[in-house]
């Protein structure tokens, strides 16, 4: 399993309702079944991965996080999760404003276009960047809206969204961001994991 | 053929039949008791009774799900999906299917006698509704000693009674497989409804529903009705990828008003076919317990109140090219569900085939539904332990 799963996992108390929005295959939903007796519902656009979610007996219904995330009551889970994709919405503000309306705590994730690799792509080299986070190229990449841990961190703040925790992940290890180390660690972490409320 | 009353005489022997004695208060408010309810089961019941699934049938099926119907000698209706190694499994599970009041595989029915005058009800038959299909309906679970189903499913009309079980009789089913319905019947599906029944009554032979006095059918009316259901079953892409313009038999028109084409051809075929199975006044009472369902209007706290409390699983399943009952109404009972915080799963099947997509060999469709419910009898057998 993806470490950046193992990492959202330990964020969750046992026992709770959790909303995974872009839930995939659903190894994120298994996982926090077996692992945190936690009831969890996925909302999935791939065809394929819905059918394989069902296979596995887990909940999951067929739709678009940019359009459907209105049938969701206000505070109806404990956390609602969402995996890399913020950045490929049209609106990504719009859709974090559901997140947060439909969970008591939102866990967002986000692949940090401050990552130093990104960074020497642009620099160095004048390419906009490929690497195992962001695998496309330019022309047919889905995602719209690329920002950095810093942006996000700057964007919340603005928003007056309550900025509860934040991890960085790369490859060996994760490590809490705060203000404080914001400018190193958005260098060096691949992903960033928002737990917000 | 056998004529219509040797038919019905030649079906009571083929026909496994539970008699309701337990008053039901239908609806409309009269009260009934021993009244037969047919039905029939395919597979055994395990030890644990984890392995029960319930069957509701559409408009025009009755309680042959799978094999041969003994009575019209064809396949079941839902052979495609219910069988030994099918998707649902009668090897594995334990399927029930009851034939609904108001039809005419046995059930009580406007073609069954009744007893106050001796005749067949016809017209004085009450207006029935899906709960008191339902409701009749559950009292075979009684019967068969089943407390809790593993699984019930249901497609079209099939699913309408599922939602309304489900609604009725809260966590009497593990799991629920509602297909390609909604919590309401359209205007356009009223409309359609309505459009098959102006072509039963317009039929002179129809006089009134008393036909059957005279032991015939209005074999054109009805046939029509069944023409107006066959082309709300297809989609525009599958109806032209079949058909075309493709001429029946023929090289060039015959500038007449025969069956030119292919698509005439098979209306009138599924029309003329369906009269030798089917009751006329049935088409009537069951279409309009189609039209009077909405579950809303029945729970005065909406949709939200009718599906309060659910322990019930519940995988919705639509088809992109289903215009009758749209992927944007079984979302709709999706929402729902979902504010009245129960846990569903959704999934639509994208083909060209239509609404019959749940009848027909559609392998995703059957992929998932297998799925599911050999998912959910894993989930079950744990809970029971």
């Amino acid at each position: 399993m993806k470490k950046e799963f193992r990492v959202i996992a330990d964020l969750l108390p046992r026992n709770i309702r959790v909303l995974d929005v872009g839930c995939g295959d659903g190894s994120l939903m298994s996982h926090l079944i077996k692992e945190k007796n936690i009831e969890v519902r996925g909302l999935e656009i791939v065809e394929e991965n819905v059918k394989k979610c069902i296979y596995k007996g887990l909940s999951v219904i067929e739709g678009n996080a940019e359009t459907e995330l209105h049938q969701f009551p206000t505070k109806s889970f404990d956390f609602v999760i969402l995996s890399q994709t913020l950045q490929a919405f049209y609106n990504p503000e719009k859709v974090l404003k559901d997140l947060l309306r439909i969970g008591k705590s939102v866990i967002i994730s986000i692949p940090n276009f401050g990552y130093w690799k990104v960074r020497t792509s642009l620099l160095i080299f004048g390419k906009m960047p490929v690497t195992k986070t962001l695998p496309n190229s330019w022309y047919n990449t889905p995602n719209l809206h690329m920002c950095t841990i810093k942006d996000f961190f700057d964007f919340c703040i603005e928003k007056k969204i309550n900025i509860n925790k934040v991890v960085g992940v790369n490859e060996e290890t994760t490590s809490e961001i705060k203000k404080s180390n914001l400018e190193i660690k958005n260098l060096f972490s691949k992903v960033g994991i928002f737990l917000l409320k | 053929m056998p004529s219509i009353a040797g038919l019905f005489f030649y079906m009571s022997e083929k026909i496994k039949k539970l008699n309701v004695s337990k008053p039901l208060v239908l609806d409309c408010k009269k009260t009934v008791k021993d009244f037969p309810l047919a039905y029939e089961t395919y597979g055994s019941l395990n030890k644990n009774k984890d392995n029960a699934i319930l069957i509701f049938h559409a408009l025009t099926g009755d309680q042959f799900v799978s094999g041969t119907n003994p009575i019209t000698k064809k396949d079941g209706w839902w052979v495609t999906a219910v069988g030994p190694g099918k998707a649902i499994d009668t090897n594995k599970y334990f399927v029930i299917c009851a034939n609904v009041i108001g039809g005419c595989m046995g059930s009580w029915g406007p073609k069954e006698i009744d007893k106050n005058t001796n005749e067949a009800y016809g017209l004085n038959f009450p207006v029935i509704t899906i709960k008191d299909m339902v409701k009749s309906q559950e009292t075979l679970l009684d019967h068969l000693g089943i407390d809790k189903l593993l699984c019930a499913a249901g497609g079209s009309m099939g699913g309408m009674q599922l939602l309304q079980f489900c609604a009725t009789f809260p966590n009497k089913t593990f799991s629920a497989v509602p297909i390609a319905c909604s919590t309401n019947h359209s205007a356009q599906n009223i409309a359609l409804n309505e459009l098959a029944r102006q072509a039963i009554m317009a039929d002179p032979v129809w006089d009134n529903g008393k036909y059957l006095k005279k032991n015939i059918q209005p074999k054109n009316g009805l046939a029509v009705a069944r023409m107006v259901g066959h082309i709300s079953y297809l989609s525009e892409k599958g109806m032209q990828e079949k058909f075309g313009r493709k001429l029946q038999e023929k090289a060039d028109y015959e500038f007449s008003f025969d069956a030119d084409f292919q698509v005439e051809s098979y209306l009138r075929h599924q029309g003329f076919a369906f009269v030798e199975r089917f009751d006329a006044n049935s088409i009537l009472y069951i279409t309009r317990a189609m039209d009077y369902f909405d579950l809303s209007r029945q729970f005065k706290g909406g949709l939200v109140e009718a599906f309060k409390n659910q322990k019930t699983k519940f995988l919705i399943i639509s088809f992109s090219s289903d215009w009758l009952y749209t992927t944007k109404e079984n979302k709709d009972t999706v929402i729902a569900l979902n504010s009245a915080g129960a846990d569903v799963s959704f999934a639509e099947i994208k083909t060209d085939k239509g609404h019959d997509s749940f009848l027909v060999n559609e392998p995703e469709f059957l992929k998932t539904l297998k799925g599911f419910i050999d998912s959910m009898h894993i989930k079950f057998k744990n809970e029971k332990k």
